[in-house]
């Protein structure tokens, strides 16, 4: 250790390794008494929930793996899976029609959202059930004109028909305003630049605009999913009686023994959405939430693997902001 | 007739009066250089000649042709369909401050984009086409590189090659140089100088006196959204007639020689 001027060059040193730093590490009182604590509680927790006779565990094991219960969960999921499918195509379609330049689209847009949004699902569901009711046959044609054709409602509305739609056009409304963010998170030269070389305003939107909000889009979406296998619980309101919850709480008044079917019923969605969260993550991964590749800090091998991922390139490129989807919990 | 002719224009954003009655025009194979304080209003006269900005009074003709709206017979002006703005701008190449390439495409998919969506070239033509365009800009090497992958006067090389791939009768480039680092500025100054020396009819707002002396056929001086003075960057440069633009250069030279 010798002295030196201030700013002065060290001499390249060859041979020596420098000295490392052998600090004493801080104690963690704290998170070992924490420990302590969590291990009592979750042990009482895992007694009582093993001793006491009312969970009937030697009914909810084999009633796992029920050909009843395996046909719910495949229509809990094709519920999901199809109300998703239209939420997604309707909101692109709304979100696109509220940036419209055209006033009526995007007061139609805005009221469809206000509409969807400020009415409980529930009803919503109720109502769907009740459309039949509400107009015994539908018809096509012109109004005080002829008619082109008709059918019966309830022809067309069954209960797997209305709790569809009734579930896909509710969701419709909040995926449009996350589909919205998106495509207002992306860099307006994107835009500009696109509009300077003279692409047309659908091409800007799907060439240009569209493949950079997914970023923004895709994570806050996933979450979506997640809540609406929960809430395909609801459309017992259609009646639809196929699904989880429903098919679980009938065991459970069929045999005088509610806890242990909603117990099975939990287990179920427990593993669904894990299976989902963890697919959520690889797409927020995917979509670089909190993204730190940035380019030139990467070694060869990354850099020739980025060069394969068109969504790694747009993550580095910075046009849309990094984790603005963690805000979006409906 | 000149290639640009811009007739006493102005903008307002709001309240704000941006642009106070800008004339100017640009012959064909001309370099027209704009420059002037930040907030002269330089940017947005650029801006004007493509339509990314409406005017609110004036007229801009572009090789003949009205800018933004349709004359009818009765001199009335209508509003054009976008469709038709975008078939204006076809023919006008423009580089931007930030480069602006679109950042899921490479290199060779920025500048095979508008030949390919806008003119509905073949592919391969398009392809084509772009690797000639990029080898004329020196980044044939980097044809498949993301743009987060090329460095600043990369992205801003390739972006001039993306303007000129729909072949256009006017480039405007709207600082281009001013988000790079000093050492990658003359790269990019090299092409333009190449594109100048093409013919290529060209508007350039720039901070770069020397590119503005060298390459320009006319410099434009504005402040407060109107022009000062104009001439041959001989006459701007070592005979300015007005303060403010006496002011401005010695601000500006004496900071850069």
């Amino acid at each position: 250790m010798s002295s030196k001027a201030p700013g002065a060059v060290n001499a390249p040193a060859v041979d020596e390794p420098p000295e490392l730093i052998r600090a004493i590490p801080l104690p963690h009182y704290g998170r070992w008494a924490t420990v302590a604590v969590l291990v009592v509680l979750a042990a009482m927790a895992v007694h009582g929930l093993v001793t006491n006779e009312n969970y009937h565990w030697d009914l909810v094991f084999p009633m796992l793996f029920t050909y009843e219960i395996g046909r719910a969960i495949g229509w809990t999921l094709i519920l999901t899976v199809a109300a998703m499918t239209i939420g997604i195509i309707l909101a692109v379609t709304l979100a696109v029609m509220r940036r419209s330049a055209n006033p009526v689209m995007r007061a139609v847009a805005t009221f469809y959202i206000w509409f969807f949004r400020g009415t409980p699902i529930y009803t919503q569901l109720i109502f769907w059930g009740l459309i039949g009711v509400l107009y015994p046959r539908l018809s096509l044609g012109i109004p005080f004109g002829p008619e082109f054709f008709s059918f019966r409602t309830y022809d067309v509305f069954t209960a797997g028909v209305s709790a569809i739609l009734g579930l896909g056009l509710n969701e419709a409304a909040y995926l449009a305003e996350i589909v919205r963010s998106g495509l207002g998170s992306v860099d307006k030269g994107q835009e500009e630049a696109a509009q300077a070389l003279g692409m047309r305003p659908r091409s800007i939107l799907f060439r240009i605009v569209l493949p950079q909000a997914m970023r923004v889009i895709v994570p806050p979406t996933g979450n979506e999913t997640i809540s609406m296998l929960k809430t395909t619980s609801l459309v017992t309101a259609v009646p639809f009686t196929l699904e989880l919850t429903k098919v679980a709480t009938d065991y459970g008044s069929q045999t005088l023994l509610p806890i242990p079917f909603l117990v099975v019923a939990g287990i179920w969605y427990l593993v669904i959405t894990s299976i989902l969260m963890f697919f959520q993550s690889k797409l927020e991964a995917y979509y670089g939430r909190g993204d730190s590749t940035t380019p030139g800090r990467l070694s060869l091998r990354g850099r020739r693997r980025q060069r394969t991922s068109r969504q790694a390139a747009i993550n580095a490129a910075h046009t849309t902001p990094a984790a603005t989807a963690a805000e979006w919990t409906p | 007739m000149a290639m640009v002719e811009v007739h006493d224009v102005h903008k307002f954003y709001g309240d704000l009066h941006v642009l106070k009655g800008v004339s100017l025009h640009v012959e064909r194979g001309q370099v027209c250089t704009i420059l002037g304080p930040s907030g002269s209003g330089k940017s947005t006269l650029l801006r004007c000649v493509n339509v990314l900005e409406e005017i609110q009074s004036g007229s801009i003709t572009v090789d003949g042709t009205l800018m933004g709206y349709a004359k009818d017979d009765h001199g009335r002006l209508h509003e054009l369909r976008p469709r038709q703005l975008a078939a204006q701008r076809s023919r006008i190449g423009m580089v931007f401050q930030r480069f602006n390439l679109f950042p899921h495409m490479s290199a060779l998919g920025n500048v095979m984009a508008a030949p390919v969506r806008v003119a509905g070239r073949p592919k391969e033509e398009a392809k084509e086409q772009a690797m000639e365009l990029l080898e004329r800009v020196g980044l044939a090497d980097r044809a498949h590189h993301f743009p987060a992958q090329l460095s600043g006067g990369q992205q801003q090389r390739v972006a001039i090659a993306r303007a000129l791939a729909m072949e256009p009768d006017l480039m405007l480039f709207d600082e281009p140089t001013s988000a790079l680092d000093p050492e990658l500025v003359g790269e990019v100054l090299a092409v333009m100088q190449d594109l100048a020396a093409s013919g290529m009819t060209m508007m350039v707002v720039t901070h770069e006196m020397g590119f503005a002396r060298e390459v320009s056929d006319v410099a434009v001086f504005m402040d407060e959204g109107v022009i000062v003075e104009s001439g041959s960057p001989a006459e701007l440069f070592d005979n300015p007639q007005q303060d403010r633009t006496r002011e401005f250069l010695q601000k500006v030279l004496s900071h850069t020689e």
